[in-house]
């Protein structure tokens, strides 16, 4: 037991470290590498902010949600549209969008979050869908249908910093990240991540604990959908444009495939899928048509030889060290 | 009134293809529990394999059999084609991920389709691909003031058979029963002499199958094919599947049926671009008051 | 025939605290007419049931009695379609699972239903849920009321756990550990939302002789603490060796209740156990 503690410990500040090297090199990295791959990075950072979001819903509370793209779109479109029509800077759409895109979840999720598996995950899909295709058909002339939105600004805080070029959308999209995953981690620690945990253990036995099932599920769908929302604000800036196509059932797929190459639930997960999504296309650039071909295969040789993602969450002694108890004290 | 009629024949052209392929993901659904991800692009899959024998090169297919015998070995062809394709694809990707559970056989079943989409690319190019009319009849024809297609009704009229013939062999036969047994709870049905084996072989070889036949028949119906069809025409069979009630065999034909004519209904009477939005709106408003569907049956959890 | 003189110990004590008590003791839970059904089945048939405060009451019967069913209805996971509930003269009628909890009932499972990828820990913590208020904000900015929240909640968690015996098991996932140890880790788990009263289903199913009498002891210690208890059971041996008061259903209605050793000798229920004649048995 002594010796597992130790080794714990060590586990702990082998972790520590590694975080800080991490940032460390997340940091300096625009200064070694071109603006090409900042850029790349810029949205290897998007696609980790829209895993992080969908994490919520399907890798902590366990809901198979197929659509969550539409959630996106809501964001992107929010701040495309009242940025356009008038003129409301970027950062003020920033929360927004936020709460627009969770605002929506809200609305179309309270109906339908007492559906089961794969009947939720059918419903989420329409509800992309439904989304994507409601865009692309210009209603009210406010959407510009399948030509998008376009003549969206950078975001500025007031006059005197401007986010107008690669490097300062890398910094901006990762300060929001690493915010996110700070958030994120407080929450898996708290009252409500156990309880979204519990519920994707057992709903029964969840709701006969205490756990106010409904409320959880709904609450996983609004902070994934508005975590969603704002990784649409910063994408429509720095795009400057935003059309339908970017928000399609296919790339919903591909966030239900960062959570679940990373690990359900895994935070760290959530980034390792996020980077293997985002660079694997770039890195294999060269196999031109094949590349695709390539990814499909990785995927299916993946998920045979690590079916529970690359870096699953660990539960334990870890998270919880004892309060009643010294440690190397043994009480059976 | 003629109107409403040929529109509702167009519906129900559109909801047999829709049909037939639910079928497929609804058998795999019910033994397996699995979304076939990669259904849809096995039918894409069979679109394309009907257009390399009837059309491309030396339209093989026609020239040997003539236009009607060339189209129905094409079926055929395409049948056990997709259906062998099926099998190897269960085998490789699903099989080796099963005792992990669900989740993970469905990124594997994403990444099946992945490859199997531009696997069609790389083979047959990005442009969309057209079965040209030499080998498809477009006879026109009048009946009591209502045009139909001959085309039309040869689709009615084969995809009714094969719906048909899988509704006597799910319903009637011993071997549609152990299928059923299955469906209810796979590991009894083992211990009651069923080989699984045979049963997961048999699922994911007919599944594919109808859809690749269905594939062959939207070529011939639509002329026009692509390597992303697998994904629009999936995506809307897999809706009607649940309409229906996934896992429900019966489900998955009216299911499609359903959907096909609330399509056309749709694009009537509200507008083509909104038909979508609309079928999508439906399946939420069944979901929301029926949560399993027209014909699925009520889960009674036991606690 | 050591044992059995043992048992008439047993019995004539509780009868004797049984008469002390019926005259100042309450009735915490009582169901009043209560029916079910399911399609065509009627599962609970007008039943009736009381339970006293602070005292073990165990219902009994044959496989597809009811039984269970009942403690769906009273902990919210089924509807009634007919008759009352009333908790400590509350009705509960429409109220969810979740609020019947905080209301102060809790409930193990027959099949054993924990958080199998949780630790031990971390599935007592989650019986705090509903004792404990700290939002979304607070969680993700971690203000200081809800560290101290959080902190509190796992020194009662710990608490709890040490009393059901599992504090050595704490880091260990739950689907990991023996299954009479899943069985106290579920107890231990209902009693964390500090429950007025406690509803068990079959809690020494699958248990060892030993684990039997553990678990007996264990029931009778913590009744001590202002607890009620209601349990299903098949092991008659833990049934005449706790309860209070037992009422026996069968095929949906109530047959015969009270105490131990009326119910043990009382012709209805032996014959509702071992059926009756060949005739009448279908």
């Amino acid at each position: 037991m002594k010796l597992n503690k130790n080794v714990n410990q060590k586990n702990s500040i082998f972790k520590n470290w590694l975080v800080i090297l991490v940032a460390i090199l997340f940091i300096i990295l625009p200064f070694i590498i071109n603006a090409y791959w900042v850029d790349v990075l810029f949205f290897f950072g998007v696609y980790a902010l829209l895993g992080l979001s969908l994490n919520i819903v399907l890798g902590e509370v366990g809901l198979f949600d197929l659509g969550h793209m539409g959630f996106m779109a809501i964001g992107a479109y929010t701040t495309a549209i009242l940025n356009t029509t008038f003129g409301i800077p970027i950062i003020i759409l920033l929360p927004v969008s936020a709460i627009s895109a969770g605002a929506f979840a809200w609305l179309v999720c309270s109906p339908i979050i007492h559906l089961r598996g794969d009947y939720l995950c059918i419903v989420t899909i329409g509800m992309g869908e439904i989304v994507r295709l409601t865009l692309n058909n210009n209603p009210f002339g406010i959407t510009g249908g399948s030509n998008g939105v376009y003549g969206i600004d950078f975001p500025s805080f007031g006059s005197i910093f401007v986010v107008d070029n690669s490097t300062k959308f890398y910094y901006y999209i990762w300060l929001i990240v690493g915010l996110t995953i700070i958030g994120l981690v407080n929450l898996q620690r708290s009252r409500i991540g156990r309880a979204w945990n519990c519920i994707r253990e057992d709903e029964i036995a969840a709701e006969s604990t205490g756990i106010d099932v409904r409320y959880y599920k709904l609450l996983a769908f609004v902070l994934g959908a508005g975590l969603a929302g704002v990784a649409g604000n910063i994408y429509a800036s720095k795009l400057m444009i935003v059309s339908p196509e970017s928000f399609s059932f296919m790339e919903s797929c591909m966030l239900f495939c960062i959570v679940l190459i990373g690990g359900m639930g895994s935070i760290p997960g959530v980034l390792i899928g996020a980077a293997a999504i985002s660079l694997f296309p770039e890195v294999f650039r060269a196999f031109a048509q094949y590349r695709m071909l390539i990814f499909g295969v990785a995927m299916v040789i993946m998920m045979i030889f690590r079916p529970g993602g690359i870096w699953p969450r660990k539960r334990g002694a870890f998270e919880f060290k004892p309060l009643l108890m010294k440690a190397g004290e043994e009480n059976g | 009134m003629k109107i409403i009629l040929e529109q509702l024949l167009n519906g129900l052209t559109i909801g047999s293809f829709y049909a037939l392929i639910a079928l497929g993901y609804s058998m795999v659904y019910g033994v397996m529990k699995l979304i076939n991800f990669a259904h849809g692009d096995l039918f894409a899959l069979g679109s394309y394999l009907g257009f390399t024998l009837l059309v491309s090169g030396s339209a093989y297919a026609t020239v040997t059999f003539g236009i009607w015998g060339g189209m129905i070995a094409a079926m055929l062809i395409a049948a056990i084609g997709i259906g062998i394709a099926g099998t190897l694809i269960e085998r490789i990707a699903y099989r080796p991920i099963y005792p992990a559970g669900r989740l993970p056989a469905v990124v594997s079943a994403l990444g099946a389709s992945i490859v199997i989409q531009n696997g069609i690319m790389v083979i047959w190019g990005p442009r969309p691909q057209a079965y040209s009319s030499q080998v498809v009849p477009s006879v026109i024809l009048n009946i009591g003031g209502i045009k139909i297609t001959l085309m039309q009704i040869v689709v009615l009229i084969i995809s009714f058979i094969l719906m048909g013939l899988l509704f006597y062999i799910i319903q009637k036969t011993t071997f549609g029963a152990a299928i059923r047994a299955c469906a209810l709870d796979r590991d009894t049905a083992a211990l009651m002499g069923i080989n699984i084996e045979t049963i997961i072989f048999f699922i994911f070889a007919l599944g594919p199958a109808l859809g690749g036949m269905a594939g062959v028949m939207v070529g011939m119906y639509y002329r026009k094919i692509s390597f992303t069809m697998g994904w629009n025409y999936g995506l809307k069979a897999f809706t009607a599947t649940i309409l229906g009630g996934i896992g429900n065999i019966p489900g998955a034909m009216i299911g499609g049926l359903l959907l096909g004519i609330l399509e056309m209904l749709g694009s009537v009477y509200i507008s083509t671009a909104y038909k979508d939005v609309f079928v999508f709106i439906i399946l939420i408003l069944v979901l929301i008051f029926r949560p399993t569907g027209l014909l699925g049956e009520k889960i009674a959890e036991k606690v | 025939m050591a044992k059995e003189n043992n048992n008439m110990e047993t019995i004539i004590r509780t009868k004797q605290e049984n008469e002390g008590k019926n005259k100042i003791n309450k009735v915490v839970l009582q169901t009043d007419k209560l029916t079910k059904k399911f399609g065509g089945l009627i599962a609970v048939n007008n039943f009736d049931l009381k339970v006293s405060q602070g005292e073990i009451s165990s219902l009994i019967g044959p496989n597809g009695a009811g039984k269970t069913t009942v403690f769906n209805v009273v902990t919210g996971i089924y509807k009634a379609d007919g008759g009352k509930v009333l908790f400590k003269g509350e009705d509960l009628a429409g109220k969810k699972p979740h609020q019947i909890i905080k209301k102060g009932i809790a409930r193990t499972f027959q099949n054993i239903r924990l958080f199998s990828n949780m630790t031990c820990l971390e599935n007592v913590m989650a019986g705090q849920h509903c004792r404990s208020k700290e939002g979304t904000w607070s969680s993700v900015l971690q203000t200081p009321g809800q560290k101290k929240e959080e902190l509190e909640i796992k020194k009662n968690a710990e608490n709890r756990l040490k009393q059901v015996g599992l504090w050595k098991w704490r880091d260990e996932l739950a689907k990991n550990i023996a299954y009479g140890n899943q069985r106290m880790l579920e107890i231990g788990r209902a009693l964390a939302t500090n429950p007025d009263l406690l509803v068990l289903d079959e809690p020494s199913s699958g248990l060892n002789d030993k684990e039997s009498e553990d678990l007996m002891d264990f029931l009778k210690e913590i009744i001590k603490d202002n607890l009620t208890i209601l349990l299903i059971e098949h092991d008659m041996n833990v049934v005449m060796g706790i309860s209070h008061w037992v009422t026996v259903m069968d095929e949906g209605k109530k047959i015969a209740e009270g105490l131990p050793e009326e119910v043990y000798s009382n012709p209805q229920v032996i014959e509702a156990y071992l059926g009756k004649d060949e005739e009448e048995e279908e």
